[in-house]
């Protein structure tokens, strides 16, 4: 009953024959991705080093280029100038274009992310027409304003004002916005303002011009993403007519809402590849870099950072796309049960916002830790700026802070995902009282028949993450009942419990479906990069458990459960030291990380 | 204006190379195909000429199914048909004969070829096909300005440059200087999506050619050694290095 439907990872088993994986994308897809790379060594490579100099024009001038080359209306239809790509490749190609520089990644992600899909999603057709195909060229460029000063986390609280004219045709909005990325060199800006007492904000649209009381502020100094144009902008009595209202009144934090789940996966595609050209990086240093007469490759140290930055970017990869693909089949579902098409894609996206969530965080923690293991393996060179990998560093900060933090992306995973079984989409609470009814025999070491699998003990693994996180969800919501969506401490742990079930899930069901395309023996590593990340998921699981049983249970009850986390948790089968150096001598012998196409 | 293009099917410059366990091919698994890039050059100014003239553009590649893409991309840049030879591509002088082939039965102004490709460098393709078909050729091009009957060509000889003027139909060899590196065009996400419309011919040869070049063996360069900086003060060790190690001197 739960096809197609946000979340059903949690209490269904997917077949590896329904997810996708890079290596599927087809030749006119692959055609695409090598012209966009060849775009990126041409126009964005050669410019790295500059960009981390406050060169707002350099950014403008990429874009445009960008624009020209048809890389920038990937997602927007066709019949509005675009090109009505598919999810994954509209991703992987975001991915592609944001790897070298966290500048362009995000003046990219705002632009063709945050800055379209309102006008897409929410826009009159009449909207649509006038900007989609100038946002699709590149002739304008758009840019977002949500954020406030005292309206961060907290968007519906925006101070924003618009008000209705007399003669109802316009409305005046008066504000000040900040952290607008792309400010600088836009002409769409997208802006919410609370008309009246309206409960929630609204969306509006308008062309920049300073006449019409649109001013910027200075240049923003910042951490990272130097050459990201990033200012204040403030509407002084900025009339816009009526018109040009997204959706309806009073439905703006709903657009602002929705159009971050796009900004939260596409956020994660750019993380992944950032991950992957950074770990490159760091494989060549390692390989020329000799101390002791040794490439620093060949010691232990340096093969085990190599190994988990490895395994976190072939699961970053493998959920994102799995997730891409699951949005993308739900559209082509909604389509053909005749769903109009943008209110398939918003649907879809709407549908599986726990997912998208969940790769926001998961991939801005990978390339969080990805790039500070960068600068150890490259050690005192690393912290100078000469390097690829410092800028690397601060620009990844901003990852777990954009899109909404990483701990509201947390708690708006358990949230979701209990508004999902209360409202009884998804079956959660039935199939916790069956994994409860489980326990006994579950104490006794009897498992839980699995589907076969040339990864049995794998795939255990995996069944048995979520039944603990199921189990300790049911802990948690029994315990507080309402009152959990207060335990913010309780929420960010069932949190890691639910993404360590996706991403684990995820890279089984990758491996598994590149063992049938390529057989085993061609599988080996990411049979090891499944191993490896299996055992790391187990730490944090084990953790998290125990902050979970120890708040949430006592006496006997907390014993059993203690007990059972053991059982659950076991990784003891696998040889991991010989795994992470057997992953690492893989990136050695191929000079790359040779797990992408 | 009728204009073929002769594309040769190439490992990407960053590939690692190895070979079957015979010696005798490149392994290809893992290799990445790229338009040689002497042909790019020759493409690119072909499509200036499109662009500018209107003429029509062809692409030509002998080998197998691999060839096919870098035959897309080449649509996708702006070619208007590709032809695709189903035959082995190992050796120039067949390679030569079958484009040649191709072309006395379709009539075109000029015949590019890249000088020579970058995986065997034998530079022969583009004189086999002037000879064969009896034409003019010129080679090493660095410089084309046309009009309908003749072509004003700039090509590159030891002592510098040489122009000369020849009839058309003709055959030109090019290489960098025909158009600049930032001349190179990459093929748009329109692009690419108009040519998987635009016809791809796939032709089994009529005749065959003999090879008359067999590979024995094929190996890679000998590794360099690591670099030994001498001092200035160490004149002494410098010579005996010379003359025992480097044995030079």
């Amino acid at each position: 009953m739960n096809k197609q439907i946000g979340c059903s990872f949690l209490v269904e088993e997917t077949n590896f024959n329904n997810v996708f994986i890079i290596e599927e994308f087809d030749k006119t897809s692959l055609q695409m991705i090598e012209a966009t790379r060849e775009f990126v060594k041409k126009e964005i490579e050669p410019n790295v080093h500059e960009l981390e100099n406050k060169n707002y024009e350099l950014v403008k001038k990429i874009m445009k280029k960008a624009g020209e080359m048809g890389l920038l209306g990937l997602n927007i239809p066709e019949e509005y100038g675009g090109f009505g790509m598919g999810f994954n490749l509209s991703m992987f190609i975001c991915g592609e274009m944001s790897c070298d520089s966290g500048s362009i990644a995000t003046a990219y992600g705002a632009h063709t992310g945050i800055g379209t899909y309102p006008i897409l999603y929410y826009g009159s057709e009449d909207i649509k027409k006038e900007f989609l195909p100038k946002i699709a060229s590149g002739e304008w460029i758009a840019c977002y304003n949500l954020t406030e000063p005292e309206a961060g986390s907290d968007a519906n609280s925006g101070k924003t004002i618009a008000v209705l004219s007399n003669d109802k045709k316009s409305y005046e909005i008066t504000g000040q916005k900040i952290w607008i990325s792309n400010a600088g060199f836009s002409e769409v800006f997208i802006v919410f303002a609370r008309i009246e007492n309206d409960k929630n904000i609204t969306g509006f649209v308008l062309k920049k011009s300073e006449s019409n009381g649109v001013t910027l502020g200075e240049e923003e100094k910042k951490l990272g993403l130097s050459s990201s144009s990033t200012r204040q902008v403030f509407y002084d009595k900025t009339i816009v007519p009526s018109q040009q209202i997204l959706g309806e009144r009073n439905g703006g934090f709903k657009i602002a809402m929705n159009s971050l789940n796009v900004g939260r996966i596409k956020l994660c595609a750019a993380t992944t590849a950032a991950a992957e050209k950074v770990l490159n990086i760091s494989i060549s240093y390692a390989l020329q870099r000799k101390q002791f007469n040794t490439a620093i490759i060949d010691y232990g140290a340096i093969q085990e950072k190599f190994a988990h930055m490895a395994t976190k970017t072939y699961a970053s990869n493998a959920a994102l796309y799995r997730a891409g693909n699951d949005i993308e089949t739900k559209i082509s579902e909604l389509i053909k049960n005749g769903t109009e098409k943008t209110d398939a894609k918003l649907q879809s996206l709407l549908s599986y916002a726990v997912e998208c969530a969940i790769m926001k965080v998961y991939g801005s923690e990978v390339i969080m830790y990805v790039s500070d293991q960068a600068i150890q393996i490259h050690g005192g060179m690393g912290y100078s700026a000469d390097t690829l990998v410092e800028p690397a560093y601060r620009d990844a900060r901003i990852s777990r802070i954009y899109e909404g933090t990483n701990e509201i992306n947390r708690m708006l995973i358990v949230e979701m995902t209990l508004k999902k079984a209360i409202k009884k989409e998804l079956n959660i609470f039935k199939k916790i009282k069956e994994i409860r009814k489980r326990i006994p025999l579950t104490l006794l070491g009897i498992n839980k028949k699995i589907v076969k699998s040339s990864l049995s003990k794998e795939k255990q693994i995996v069944v048995n993450i979520k039944d603990l996180t199921l189990l300790l969800l049911g802990l948690a919501a029994q315990k507080f009942k309402a009152k959990l969506v207060k335990e913010q401490e309780l929420l960010l742990r069932i949190a890691d419990l639910i993404i360590e079930t996706y991403i684990s899930e995820s890279v089984l069901l990758k491996t598994e479906k590149l063992i049938k395309l390529n057989g085993k023996e061609n599988c080996i590593t990411q049979i090891k990069m499944l191993q490896n990340h299996l055992c790391e998921s187990l730490n944090t699981i084990k953790q998290a458990s125990q902050e979970i049983i120890t708040t949430c249970s006592s006496g006997f009850e907390k014993k059993i459960l203690f007990i059972l986390l053991n059982k659950l948790s076991n990784s003891n089968d696998f040889k991991i030291k010989e795994i992470r150096r057997e992953i690492a001598l893989r990136l050695k012998n191929d000079g790359k990380y040779g797990f992408s196409i | 204006m009728n204009i073929l293009v002769c594309i040769s099917c190439v490992p990407d410059t960053t590939s690692k190379i190895n070979f079957t366990q015979n010696k005798k091919k490149l392994d290809e698994e893992g290799i990445t195909f790229i338009i040689n890039p002497y042909d790019e050059f020759c493409l690119t100014k072909a499509i200036f000429m499109k662009e500018s003239s209107g003429a029509n553009v062809t692409v030509i590649s002998v080998g197998d199914s691999k060839s096919e893409s870098v035959l897309r991309k080449a649509l996708a840049i702006g070619a208007d048909n590709a032809v695709r030879i189903n035959a082995d591509s190992d050796s120039s002088k067949s390679v030569a004969n079958l484009i040649a082939d191709y072309c006395s039965k379709n009539k075109f102004d000029i015949i590019f070829c890249g000088r020579e490709s970058i995986d065997f460098n034998g530079g022969q393709v583009p004189g086999f096909i002037a000879a064969k078909l009896n034409l003019p050729f010129i080679n090493s091009c660095v410089g084309l300005d046309y009009t309908d009957d003749k072509i004003n060509a700039k090509r590159e000889i030891d002592s510098g440059h040489e122009m000369c003027e020849c009839s058309l139909p003709a055959v030109v060899a090019g290489q960098k200087g025909l158009v600049e590196e930032k001349d190179l065009k990459i093929p748009s996400m329109r692009g690419i999506m108009t040519a998987r419309t635009k016809p791809l011919e796939i032709l089994d040869p009529e005749s065959t050619y003999n090879n008359n070049i067999e590979i024995l063996e094929l190996s890679k360069p000998s590794e360099r050694s690591d670099c030994k900086i001498i001092s200035e003060d160490n004149v002494g060790e410098l010579v005996q290095l010379l003359h025992k190690e480097a044995k030079v001197i």
